[in-house]
């Protein structure tokens, strides 16, 4: 909020038409209502007592976070972060807490006895990061506003362009990087479990009849035509 | 079209490394147990025709590829052949260690290639993109190496703290970066810099990126006040992975700091030159005092290599061409150093011992005078004893200090060298004055005893005649920075 009133002390000083307090632009008014949802979903992910409700808070601050990426004309990236953060990595983060018994208690652990050290030092760099990274050096007198595209400017045309030209090789880093990952995912956790019934089609193909099939030679045996009736009545 | 093909022929020795790593996996799932010592001569030939291809296409000049995202010059060629060598040497001396130890397998080999294509891109990245993805490729090959003994939970251990603690360092580089990406606009280094020398940008914000990017490098290069998972890491993990994460990557970590700090940041040099100074000599003071209380060799080692950062960082602040030279010129004797170092305890350990203790090396020159001499030139190079190559890197880079005009913090670092020596020497009482407690006669492979004899006279040789590496260094540091 104290950006807020910064912005606008600094644009009604630098007379800008339309930038009062007062009538706000309709996407200035959608910009703040994300931006304090995403602000509070971000807190909440780290204060809630619940991993659960933890993994929904950040659910909501992606969506959020896409709503403001919308807002900057990234459609693109805005759709990306929904399909693959909410739709695959969330349901996949929160199946996985679900799964695992988390003892919360215990991770909270020293979070009392650490508080006076840690609160001074976070707060003070908090304090720090706004004065530098706030509206004094990065606001709309210090920063030129991007111009807004044409309505046929394809968002998503233009990021694929730069991805396979300018970015080539950082993209195909990060593939070598996922191939890594992938390799280091294997090897960390695939164990030849003695007890697992896994079957091996090399050997199951192997296999011949005389392994499977004992041929047993008996003396022919002659059926006693009473027998069967014997063995009724015994019963 | 000509552009790609361009592009492509100057990526050709990571492309070599790449590829190979990936057939180095899929070759190993071809292979019988008896017949595994294949992906080991595959890995040694790679290393061979990536250092043919980088050292045949050498040019004095400099070429941009990928729109300037990648860098060919003579800095990232003389640094890319070190890394060779000093890979190869690695795949020497733990070939017997990891053999015995069931972790002979495609994964080992493959992830170090990973890990030195990721050093290859540090070393020959421009933009900030680049670099960080090399840094990524590399510290994700070598979190996975730490782990890959699985059932030793010390391994475990040091793979936990070594992730956590870099994907933190990751971050906070990042942050810095996207401070500096803010007020240039712009990834590249080149064009990072000329929009420094072009118009008066924020200075505050430019501040508060370069502290977190020199926080995230000193994290990467274990300089104190980031040194924490040093130790830990290097006692945890298998003495095999522990040989590699304290050798090659601070070649790679070097050239990540010159790229960024001195060919992308340079106009706040002034400002940089504080910090390194500072952690330069925390560095050699917490390095040396800490070392004196360690009883186990590779902790001890460990505290050895942040006092040696604190060296290099010394180089580092002198901020000329003199300095960073010399500063190469500690790194390369720093890898040399360590490699016979973790050499001599790699040959030491046996199937179901670790040599990892200082009494381990009791009493060594009644088991093997050779290896007790080896050891003995080691360890006085790196306490900085004439006439071996530790004291000639230590000399260069005081030299650079006191010409940039640090007198006292010379003086001082001059000291430290003296409290240091100490356990250094320690060592050698103990291998050439003390009674062994351990009589197992040493076993290892001919080719490791020949590559870790000659590996430990370089050291004396070098250190004779340094000219040659040391124009080597000039010539890395001049032909990319001037």
């Amino acid at each position: 909020m104290i950006d807020f009133v910064e912005a606008n002390k600094s644009a009604s000083t630098s007379k800008i038409k339309n930038m009062t307090f007062f009538s706000l632009h309709f996407q200035d008014i959608v910009f703040y209502t994300l931006a304090i949802i995403l602000l509070i979903a971000g807190l909440r992910v780290i204060t809630t007592r619940n991993p659960v409700y933890a993994a929904l808070y950040l659910v909501l601050a992606f969506f959020t976070a896409a709503g403001i990426w919308l807002l900057l004309e990234a459609e693109f990236l805005a759709i990306a972060l929904v399909l693959v953060y909410v739709g695959a990595v969330m349901v996949l983060f929160l199946f996985v807490v679900m799964m695992l018994d988390i003892n919360l208690d215990k991770l909270r652990e020293g979070f009392w006895k650490a508080l006076p050290v840690a609160l001074p030092v976070g707060g003070l760099m908090a304090v720090e990061m706004v004065m530098i990274v706030g509206v004094r050096n990065f606001g709309a007198d210090v920063v030129a506003t991007p111009a807004a595209r044409p309505a046929d400017y394809s968002n998503t045309a233009e990021l694929g362009r730069v991805l396979y030209t300018d970015y080539l090789l950082p993209f195909e880093l990060a593939s070598v990087v996922l191939l890594v990952a992938i390799v280091a995912a294997i090897a960390l956790t695939l164990r030849d479990r003695k007890d697992s019934k896994s079957m091996d089609p090399a050997k199951q193909v192997l296999v011949k009849k005389a392994d499977r099939l004992r041929i047993v030679k008996m003396d022919a045996v002659v059926e006693d035509a009473e027998a069967p009736a014997a063995a009724e009545e015994a019963k | 079209m000509e552009n790609i093909r361009y592009d492509l022929i100057t990526a050709v020795p990571e492309m070599i490394v790449l590829g190979m790593a990936m057939l180095v996996l899929l070759v190993d799932l071809f292979l019988k147990q008896s017949n595994r010592i294949a992906i080991y001569v595959l890995a040694q030939v790679t290393l061979l025709v990536a250092a043919y291809v980088t050292f045949s296409t050498h040019t004095p000049g400099v070429g941009y590829a990928f729109t300037g995202a990648f860098v060919d010059d003579t800095l990232s060629d003389v640094l890319k052949l070190m890394i060779y060598l000093g890979t190869s040497l690695i795949f020497v001396y733990t070939r017997q260690y990891i053999q015995v130890r069931n972790m002979f397998c495609g994964e080992f080999y493959a992830l170090v290639l990973f890990s030195v294509a990721g050093m290859m891109i540090m070393v020959s990245g421009q933009s900030m993109l680049t670099l960080y993805m090399g840094l990524e490729l590399l510290s994700l090959s070598l979190y996975t190496l730490v782990a890959l003994d699985r059932d030793n939970p010390r391994a475990t251990e040091a793979a936990m703290k070594y992730f956590v603690l870099g994907a933190l360092a990751s971050g906070m580089l990042l942050y810095g970066m996207s401070m500096v990406y803010g007020m240039t606009g712009s990834l590249n280094i080149a064009d990072i810099n000329n929009a420094l020398m072009g118009g008066a940008k924020i200075h505050s914000v430019m501040i508060l990126g370069l502290v977190f990017i020199v926080a995230g490098l000193a994290f990467k290069l274990g300089a104190v006040p980031f040194q924490m998972w040093v130790p830990d890491v290097y006692e945890g993990s298998p003495t095999a992975i522990t040989v590699l994460i304290s050798s090659v990557p601070k070649l790679a970590a070097f050239a990540f700091i010159i790229r960024l700090l001195v060919q992308g940041l340079q106009t706040l040099a002034v400002d940089w030159q504080q910090m390194l100074m500072i952690m330069a000599v925390l560095s050699i003071i917490l390095g040396n005092i800490t070392a004196i209380a360690q009883t186990n060799l590779k902790r001890m080692l460990a505290y050895s290599t942040i006092s040696h950062v604190g060296f290099v960082l010394f180089g580092l602040m002198s901020a000329s061409i003199n300095g960073f030279a010399s500063a190469l010129f500690y790194i390369a004797s720093y890898v040399i150093m360590t490699l016979a170092g973790f050499g001599i305890i790699l040959l030491l350990s046996r199937k179901g011992f670790e040599a990892e203790h200082l009494d381990d090396l009791k009493g060594l020159n009644q088991r093997s005078p050779w290896y007790a001499f080896l050891m003995l030139i080691v360890m006085f190079s790196m306490a900085g004893v004439p006439p071996t190559l530790g004291f000639y890197a230590k000399f260069t880079v005081l030299q650079a200090a006191l010409q940039a005009g640090f007198l006292w913090l010379v003086v001082f670092a001059v000291l430290m060298a003296v409290i240091g020596a100490f356990y250094y020497l320690r060592v050698i009482k103990l291998m050439y004055f003390d009674e062994p407690l351990d009589h197992h006669p040493i076993q290892a492979p001919l080719d490791m005893r020949a590559v870790l004899s000659v590996n430990a006279g370089a050291l004396l040789v070098i250190g004779l005649m340094p000219q040659g590496l040391m124009s080597l260094c000039v010539y890395a540091v001049l032909g990319s920075l001037s």
